[in-house]
This record gives C-alpha cells, structure tokens and sequence, in this order.
C-alpha cells in the first residue's frame, strides 16, 4: 500500500476547531462522496457517509475537529485574549503562530512571567499585528476560535504536524473507504464533531444509526521517547488495539476479534491500556440499550502539539486492520 | 411581584414543589398544555402559528441551598451541601429548615475563642452548625429532620441605581423571565420548560430534553458577574448594567456559532445592549439538552448577577428588562421563520 501523503497533508492543513468544523467537512466530504451510497450532515455538525449492507450496522468514527483557542477580549491596543477549546497548554502555546478560519494569522506571547512555572493561559495574548482594537474587530470577533499553524512534515519512516489528533484518523477512515471491497455489514463512517470537549457528536450519531457494534479511530499516546512513563505503545510497532482508557473498557470479544483479524492478516499491531484520555467510543457504547465498541489507534507522540508524531508503518496497518475488519461478517 | 415571590419561595435541588406551584399559578390560562414530568420538570406548550423548528426555552427552578445530616444532642443541626455552596459565605446567615421553615441561624466559633490560626482558614463544614433556637434533640426532632432541606433567608430588596439584592436569582430571574414570556407572547408556538436538580449536575434537562426533542432550545440563566476594580479586563466574565450576557462556551457547550450570531445580529438590530459571558468556567442545562437525541442547537442569555450562590445575590433591572427585549425580539424573527 502506498502511503498518500498528499491526503494526509491535506487533512492536516485544513481549519477546524471543535464547534466550526465546516471547513474540514466539506473537504472529507468530496474526497469520500463517490465511494459512499448516502451522504449527510447532522445537526451538530456531524458528517455521516452509509455504505449499505444487509449486514450488521456497523459504526465506523473518526473526529474531524482540532483543538483551537477561542477569543474572549479583544484589548484597547487590539490584543487578543483567549481560553482554550479542548486541551490547550500554555507553554506548548507560548511562541507558536495561530490562524484564524478567514486565513487572519496570528502570534502568542505572554505578560512578563516573574516565574515560568505560574504561566497559564490568563497570560498569553495573541498578536495579530494590528495597532487599534477598532483595526483588530474588522479581522476578528470574540467568539472565533483559532487553530496553531505550523508546517506538515514527514520523512520515510514517520509524519509530523499540527493535529494528527484526529486528522490521521480521518486519514484512515477515508483510505479504508476507499478500499473496502466486498463487505456485508452495514457501515456507517462518521465523520465527528467536538470530541475534544467531550465526546459531544459521537453521542447524537451514535443515538441516531443505532449500530449493533462501534469502532473509533483516534490517536494514542506513545511510552517510546527518552523518561517517557511506562506505557507499552510505541512507534514502529504495528496498529493499537485499545484494551481500555477513561472513556471505555472495550468489548473483550470485539476486541478478541480485532486481534484475529490482525493474526490472520499479519498485521503488526500492539495491546493498549491507556491511563488517561478518552474517545468517542466511550459515548458509543453507553447509547440507548449499549453497543458493543473497540478501538484502532495511532500511536503518537506530543499529542496536543504543533509537531504530533506518527509512523507511516502504522498508520498504513491501521488502514489495513479496519478493512479486514469491515469486510468480515463480525461475529461476537 | 414576580420575581420577589420566586426569589422568596424555598427550591433546594430536589425539592422544587413550592416554586413550581407559583409558576403554575401564573401561567395557567395563558398556556395550551402543562405537564410535570416524573423528575418534577413543568413542560409548558404554547400553541401559535405552526413553525418549521420546535423551540423550547428553559429556566431550571431549583436553587443551591443545604440539608441536614444529623442532629446534635443540644439541638444543634449538622449539614451538607446542596450544590455548588462557597462554605465561606456560610457563618452568621439565617436559614430556613424544612418544610415548615423553621428559622435558624448559621453559627460557628466566636472570633474571641479562634486561635491565630484559625482566622486564616474558612471554617469548615464541621465546626458550623445550624441553631434553631431549641436545647436538645427531642425538641429539635418535634420541628425538623434529618434529610430537611435547608434556604437561606433573605428577603428581596431593591436598592441603589436600579439593582436588587435577593437568594436564588440563580435562577428565579430566568424562570420570572420565561413566565412573562408565557403571558405576554401571543401566536407563537413554543416551549417553555422549567427545570429541576441543574445545580447538582443537570439531572432533569435530560429528561425533559428527551421528551420535548426540541431542533432549537435557548437557556435563560443568572450567570456570574464579577466585575469589580483591579481585575485585568478579560479576566471579568460579565458586568451588571451592560445587557444580557450571550454564552461563547462552557464546560458543557461549545454554542452553536450561527445561532450565537444570529442572536448578537437581534441584539444590534434593535438596539439592545449585550455582552459575551467571558469565562468558559460552569455549566448548565444546554449541556444535556444539546446532546440529547440526535442533537439540537442552543444558545445561553443570562442576566448577570453579583454573589451568586449566596443570600445575597445583586442584579441589575435594567440587564433583566435588555434581556426580556431581546427575548422578545428573538421570538419575533422565529415568528418569520428567520431562527
């Protein structure tokens, strides 16, 4: 399989925060329309592609939206203050540029810090290089949320950039559509929205297609660079199957399944029990009477920053994984 | 008047009953359909021109406040919490116990017997205690219970340019709000619903959600104001005298962007002061209704109000009556379709 950069460039690139992810839907959505049977976006926002079959429903979701910091002030010299929509850190921040959804860009500063250890979002300021608030309000509102800017980057063995989370799901949810070939099951891949402030559109498309069984595709962190804390999830060393995070336990025999399908195929893939973090499946599987949910994730590494880190080798055996796993008559 | 009624009735988290029945009592006959759901939620509908999208405006009716746990030999009542309680606002305030509002007071330590030490920490829930004015626990047991829920006492008062100082304006001040709307609106169909439990953790905007099913819900609120000197300007969340503050984001909702603008576009049109909610801290009842189902968009007005939380709450009239236009204004362009 040959890795496509250019989509993955591509979805990477494109603008869309938690709660505006316009922009980025309509890119997903004519790269996947002429593969799909039905097309359409919910009310939250949600993008939801069916490839019909007489088979089990089958959810398939990858979260288009990024994390993004929103403007609550704009000062008398055209400053802008922020807070963060989903997990922004304040010193991952400091330095960076951000850009705004009409292509505005900005860059984060901070107050004179007596100590750098205090720093918190309260401190930093963006500068969009105006000289007024009045000049400032005609390129930006209180409410609009940006996003970092910073270059994609990949060598043979891995890609960098900004909001792998979950671009690089989306990545694989795509190529996996376009790859499926002969499948019975009734799949529905969804694209979703606001996952990074909690799970928010998994919840009403779960509600809505009522899958009998649930899979996301999400990054996850990685216990691969120097001091790193013990976490058995590295670069290089195949897909992850998600074993449990703070959003779910996944359903041991989904996931037994999972694990077969990858045995079957060789298909490099590791075991993940992760501390911390969530994703969607965590909201799919409490819908209405329960659904059955797992996991494929992409190890990656500084998650939640401009220069997240992913191998092609796994992000090629995820793809891989979901489409032998769709194309089979899941059994559980 | 309405307000002073609501803000004077006792509605801890779980026991709504005597402000649900106010509200009854205002909107009946100005109302198609009433129901209260099993959770205790009052659903009213307002039957008017037919409308592509169902609307339903919330207010939740109960208040924070306290309950007693146990009761002393002396007489004296233990308590928890009820929802988010600041325990330094605590000592020294007068409470009503029970249903029979019984009157107490909260009371602690005197300043003379507080070691150095001691004046430096709030006093904990433990060293505070409720006197009802009785000497021992058979006299207490005749008046109150373990499980009682607990007001605080204050009356509604007006005072300085236009503010008033009450308990519960979080959130008897969008309940008096979406009762006039019931009165006043004519041939416009919506919901107005009232919700209960919103301060222990949104507990009956699910459910009421869930039956209503609403495509667009706006949530009236009394949202924290703290707009005192010295604080850097984007630190403030709301001021009092500049309109009706319009949520951004909170824990529970990123708001929906169109609508938001939608209603700041209102807002200028006609001329109405707003201003945004600053701070993404808290959360309320959009946090379950815009979840619920399949989803649906929201939006948060809210009347900023000073001490919230404590007896002594302060808003402005002018903010509440800015806020009521807008609401007005709001359901004149659903009237046209244009929501």
């Amino acid at each position: 399989m040959k890795f496509n950069s250019n989509l993955l460039k591509k979805l990477v690139t494109v603008y869309g925060p938690s709660g505006n992810e316009g922009k980025i839907r309509e890119v997903i959505e004519k790269e996947i329309k002429d593969y799909v049977d039905d097309i359409f976006v919910d009310d939250l926002g949600n993008l939801i592609a069916r490839k019909k079959g007489n088979g089990k429903r089958v959810m398939v979701a990858a979260h288009m939206d990024q994390i993004g910091l929103m403007i609550t002030h704009i000062d008398d010299k055209g400053f802008l203050r922020f807070t963060n929509v989903g997990g922004i850190n304040p010193y991952t921040s400091l330095s960076q540029q951000v850009v705004f959804e009409n292509g505005i860009i900005g860059v984060i500063s901070s107050e004179p810090m007596e100590d750098m250890a205090k720093l918190k979002l309260e401190n930093l300021f963006i500068d969009i290089g105006v000289k007024s608030k009045e000049e400032a309000e005609k390129l930006v509102n209180i409410g609009d949320i940006c996003v970092y800017r910073s270059e994609y980057g990949e060598n043979d063995n891995v890609v960098f950039s900004k909001c792998l989370d979950d671009r690089v799901g989306c990545f694989v949810a795509i190529e996996a559509i376009k790859q499926l070939k002969d499948s019975n099951n009734d799949l529905y891949f969804v694209f979703t929205v606001q996952e990074e402030v909690g799970l928010r559109g998994a919840k009403t498309s779960a509600y809505r297609i009522e899958p009998e069984i649930g899979i996301a595709i999400d990054v996850t962190g990685s216990g691969d660079t120097p001091k790193a804390k013990p976490f058995a999830v590295g670069l290089g060393k195949g897909t992850a199957i998600k074993v449990k995070d703070n959003s779910v336990l996944t359903h041991p025999k989904l996931r037994q399944f999972m694990v077969e399908v990858a045995k079957e195929n060789n298909i490099p893939y590791q075991m993940e029990v992760l501390e911390f973090g969530g994703t969607d499946s965590g909201a799919i599987h409490l819908t209405k009477e329960g659904v059955p949910s797992g996991v494929i994730s992409i190890p990656t590494r500084y998650i939640h920053s401009t220069v997240e880190m992913s191998s092609k080798e796994d992000i090629i055996n995820s793809i891989k994984l979901l489409v032998k796993i769709l194309e089979r008559d899941i059994e559980i | 008047m309405l307000l002073k009624r609501l803000t004077e009735a006792s509605g801890v988290s779980g026991n709504e009953k005597e402000v649900r029945q106010i509200i009854l009592e205002e909107i009946r006959g100005f109302v198609d359909h009433v129901s209260i759901d099993r959770l205790g939620n009052l659903i009213a509908y307002k039957e008017g021109k037919k409308a592509s999208k169902k609307l339903m405006i919330t207010a939740h009716m109960d208040e924070v406040g306290l309950m007693i746990t146990h009761i002393e030999d002396s007489g004296l009542l233990k308590f928890i919490p009820v929802g988010g309680i600041d325990k330094r606002i605590l000592v020294s305030k007068p409470v009503l116990v029970g249903k029979n509002k019984v009157f107490g007071v909260i009371g602690a330590k005197p300043i003379h017997l507080q070691k150095r030490e001691e004046w430096k920490k709030a006093l904990d829930l433990d060293q505070l205690y409720i006197d009802i004015g009785v000497d021992s626990k058979e006299e207490a047991e005749k008046l109150v219970n373990v499980g009682d829920y607990v007001a605080f006492y204050s009356k509604y008062m007006e005072f300085g340019d236009n503010l008033v100082k009450a308990k519960a304006l979080d959130n008897r001040v969008g309940c008096s709000l979406l009762v006039e709307l019931l009165k006043e609106v004519k041939d416009i169909s919506f919901y107005g619903v009232f919700t209960v439990m919103e301060e222990v953790g949104l507990i009956g905007a699910g459910p009421a959600a869930y039956s209503v099913n609403p495509d667009i819900s706006i949530i009236l609120e009394g949202t924290l104001c703290y707009d005192v000197p010295k604080l850097d300007e984007h630190l403030i969340p709301t001021y009092i005298n500049k309109g009706p503050a319009i949520s951004l984001m909170d824990r529970t909702t990123l708001f929906d962007m169109d609508f938001r603008k939608k209603i700041v576009g209102i807002a200028e049109k006609n001329n109405i002061p707003y201003q945004y909610r600053k701070t993404t801290m808290g959360g309320n009842d959009s946090g379950k209704i815009h979840t619920t189902k399949e989803g649906s968009i929201t939006a948060t007005i809210s009347v900023p109000c000073r001490n919230i939380h404590s007896p002594t709450s302060v808003m402005s009239k002018k903010d509440y009556e800015n806020t009521y236009k807008l609401l007005k204004a709001i359901l004149s362009e659903y009237e046209k379709g244009e929501l």
